[in-house]
């Protein structure tokens, strides 16, 4: 119980934000040097906030997603800083960083069967769970908040003692959401936790997602790439593009009025009831070891201006309240106004090859 | 590609499936096979009735475990079919017709049939020999078949992959799948089902495993294709959203059966089945003014080796009266629902009072409960539940409560097993339709269970 008293009273004391995160940077070593997969990613979440973490495949979604938890794969290099509730994640030593992991820093995956145990009962899971942080904890303590906790995932109590195979797939992931949630982490990523289910159970887990902070405060950072899922979930939304926040906002303004192109082009793409026509962006993320010079989606971008493929935007807060790196939305915002009328003219670029996609 | 020979009419049917059932045995454990006792059946596909016609896509929606993929493996013969068949009318020069049942062929027959019927499937990534050469790969059913071969061969390959948009195609060929992206991959095995000049592509959730942003464009090459090679899809999916865009006619599949059936516009503009409205209401929009949905089925897909009886849906379903087919395993359901709203305390005495929930396990439309346990106070329990939720859709079912010597006893109504029944513009098989309640013609609620 320790953990858990030290980190209500350092939330309470500090009152700030749970995640502050600044010019975050990961990268991979490769033959080919090394992949920028998070290039200076910084924002802010707030207690029982959803952050939606939205982009194409290899845009570092995920890897940021990791990093946030220190779960990085061997031979990746995270650096800028990333403070968890005013204390320096980064600065931690591995095993501080093991303990917190769990406890205060919980993660959801994408395939719940994988991650289940097929020998070990759900009892034992939570057993283990629990007891890997709390040596001390009796049999009827670890009973009552396992089952107070897959009571609010909606699984019954009769099923405490199943194994695995004998639920459902919405139920797995039930019960791999209770699982992350039973130490009550104050911050938990989800990494596409619907992506293997069906729409109706899908919806039933984004229920679940959006009534977490009604019931246990937690911030949650959720990676989709499923802006349906981010427009019914989150609060707020940032938008990742090649190793970059592009966008990050309210996710009513910023899906009301998105103010990078690359947003916009991802906003019209996605196939939902309300579209019209098939849209698409052309042309695949680039390669994160060689980015583009200047704006690195200039290549794809139909609102591209000669400075774009030349000098990289910087991020500004634009009128709907959102913060977003683009020349063309600077211009519309009252920004960047000594650019030139040559640097401002639509770029003249070679045709991109229909197959040349994600 | 070269053109069709004599394009046969728009709209004349191409493939008949008629009480179509692919069922399979489960082998159970050593004791039931020596003992000689069936362990059961899946019905993954339980009497369908479509027709393809020539020149539309036809959309097969539903959750996995709806037997949408086994009906198309079965349509190409990949699944055998245990029951009904499926009648394929080769359109050939001068207007004729030749049936062929689907069914009934033997394997090379089937082969030969796959000239003309193609799949792609979902997993791009999967469906590709990682250690083929992508011209090896495509060229494959024409070498199978005997079609093509040297200068030929690379020639149609050639043209397929520029087909596709896999262009420069020189520069695709020699290049293997773990080179392509996703996209370009789902190219590839659309180059390879269109290599062989097919009349009809069953397309199994071909952008499922695609990026948002690619699914549009993969799409797009499929209308383009079909409007340039005049080809006939069946398209199989989870997504109603793709499916609005894609489909002429839109069949919602639900435990192997067709729950309902029509054209697109009718479907969306006015859909009936109260679980084809539950899949619309639950597909996310890029809309952040919409809330979540509160109101939307409960559970899951449930086990197609014994199905619920009546109207499979009903036990989900929001809008379920009477006569859907309530029975014990709903009851339990319900029990279990009722007990993650409790304290623990109060659950384990009311759990104590219940007994061993196993005896709802079994599909039964009357049941005692609570076996050795004070009648009257069971049976407050059971109040209590319904009190909790007096809207709840199983009460409708439920005839009689009674305390009897022996527990309580619960008596759920007559159900019926719907069939499709034409409504408005389209078909739905749903107690409710057509209005009023007029559940004849029905098979009886037991049918599935039946042998």
């Amino acid at each position: 119980m320790t953990e858990m008293t030290d980190r209500s009273a350092s939330t309470a004391t500090s009152g700030g934000p749970v995640i502050d995160a600044r010019d975050l940077r990961i990268w991979y070593g490769t033959d080919r040097g090394p992949v920028k997969a998070v290039d200076g990613v910084s924002f802010t979440l707030r207690k029982g906030e959803i952050l939606g973490l939205v982009g194409e495949s290899g845009c570092g979604k995920s890897t940021l997603g990791r990093g946030l938890l220190g779960l990085l794969p061997e031979g990746a290099k995270m650096d800028g800083q990333l403070r968890f509730n005013g204390e320096d994640l980064l600065a931690l030593p591995k095993k501080q960083m093991f303990a917190k992991r769990g406890a205060e820093l919980g993660m959801i995956f994408q395939e719940p069967l994988t991650r289940l145990n097929p020998l070990m009962r759900i009892s034992e899971h939570f057993e283990e769970t629990l007891k890997a942080h709390e040596k001390r904890i009796g049999k009827a303590e670890i009973e009552r908040r396992s089952m107070e906790v897959l009571r609010l995932m909606g699984i019954p109590p009769t099923r405490f003692r199943s194994y695995p195979h004998e639920f459902s797939g919405g139920m797995r992931q039930r019960l791999m959401i209770a699982l992350s949630l039973v130490l009550r982490p104050s911050f938990v990523v989800a990494d596409e936790p619907t992506t293997a289910l069906d729409v109706l159970v899908e919806a039933q887990i984004i229920r679940i997602l959006h009534d977490l902070r009604r019931e246990f405060d937690t911030s949650l950072l959720l990676i989709t790439h499923n802006l349906g899922i981010i427009a019914e979930a989150c609060d707020r939304v940032a938008v990742m593009y090649a190793g970059e926040v592009v966008e990050i906002g309210d996710a009513r303004d910023v899906f009301a009025e998105p103010q990078h192109p690359y947003t916009r082009e991802l906003l019209r793409s996605t196939i939902s009831l309300a579209s019209t026509g098939l849209n698409f962006i052309p042309g695949a993320p680039p390669d994160l070891v060689d980015p583009p010079p200047g704006c690195h989606f200039h290549p794809r971008c139909p609102d591209a201006m000669n400075v774009c493929a030349t000098t990289h935007p910087i991020q500004r807060e634009m009128k709907n309240g959102s913060r977003t790196q683009c020349w063309a939305a600077d211009l519309r915002n009252g920004y960047a106004q000594d650019l030139t009328p040559e640097q401002t003219t639509p770029l003249s670029r070679e045709e991109i090859s229909v197959a040349d996609e994600a | 590609m070269q053109t069709k020979p004599e394009p046969a009419v728009v709209g004349d049917d191409l493939i008949e499936m008629s009480e179509l059932e692919v069922h399979y045995e489960l082998r159970g454990g050593t004791l039931s096979r020596l003992l000689g006792v069936g362990a059961g059946t899946v019905k993954a596909v339980d009497g369908v009735n479509v027709t393809l016609r020539r020149g539309e896509v036809l959309g097969v929606v539903g959750e996995s475990g709806s037997g949408k993929t086994t009906l198309g493996r079965a349509l190409l013969g990949l699944a055998k079919s245990t029951r009904g068949t499926i009648t394929y009318r080769k359109p050939r020069a001068g207007g004729e017709h030749p049936e062929q049942v689907v069914s009934k062929m033997s394997a090379r027959e089937l082969r030969e049939l796959r000239t003309d019927l193609q799949m792609v499937f979902q997993d791009p990534h999967a469906a590709l020999n990682p250690s083929m050469s992508i011209e090896t790969a495509v060229g494959h059913p024409l070498k199978i078949h005997g079609i093509a071969s040297g200068e030929e061969l690379r020639k149609r390959v050639a043209a397929a992959l520029e087909r596709v948009g896999l262009s420069p195609a020189e520069q695709f060929m020699r290049k293997y799948p773990s080179d392509l992206s996703g996209g370009q991959k789902q190219r590839a095995v659309i180059a390879r089902a269109i290599i062989l000049d097919p009349e009809v592509l069953v397309a199994d959730e071909p952008v499922s495993m695609l990026d948002a942003s690619v699914r549009a464009k993969i799409l797009q090459l499929m209308l383009d294709l079909k409007a340039d090679l005049g080809l006939t899809y069946v398209y199989i999916t989870h997504d109603l959203a793709t499916a609005k865009f894609f489909c002429d006619r839109i069949a919602i599949m639900y435990l192997g059966r067709i729950v309902e059936i029509g054209p697109t516009d009718e479907i969306f503009a006015d859909p009936k089945h109260p679980y084809t409205k539950a899949l619309l209401k639950a597909i996310p929009e890029p809309d952040p003014h919409k809330v979540v949905p509160r109101d939307l089925p409960r559970g899951e897909i449930p086990d197609a080796a014994s199905p619920p009886l009546g109207c499979s849906f009903h036990p989900r379903c929001p809008e379920a009266v009477a006569e859907c087919g309530w029975e014990s395993r709903d009851l339990r359901n319900l029990l279990e629902e009722h007990w993650t709203r409790q304290d623990p305390s109060v659950y384990e005495s009311e759990q104590g009072l219940v007994g061993d929930l196993g005896v709802l396990d079994k599909p039964q439309k009357r049941v005692t409960i609570g076996k050795g346990a004070d009648s009257a106070r069971v049976r407050q329990l059971l109040d209590r539940a319904r009190a909790e939720n007096p809207s709840e859709p199983l009460w409708r079912g439920v005839d009689e409560v009674r305390e009897t010597e022996d527990g309580v006893e619960v008596v759920f109504h007559k159900g019926y097993d719907p069939l499709l029944r034409p409504s408005g513009g389209v078909e739905v098989a749903c107690v409710l339709y057509p209005e009023p309640v007029t559940p004849e013609p029905a098979r009886p609620e037991d049918d599935r269970h039946g042998s």
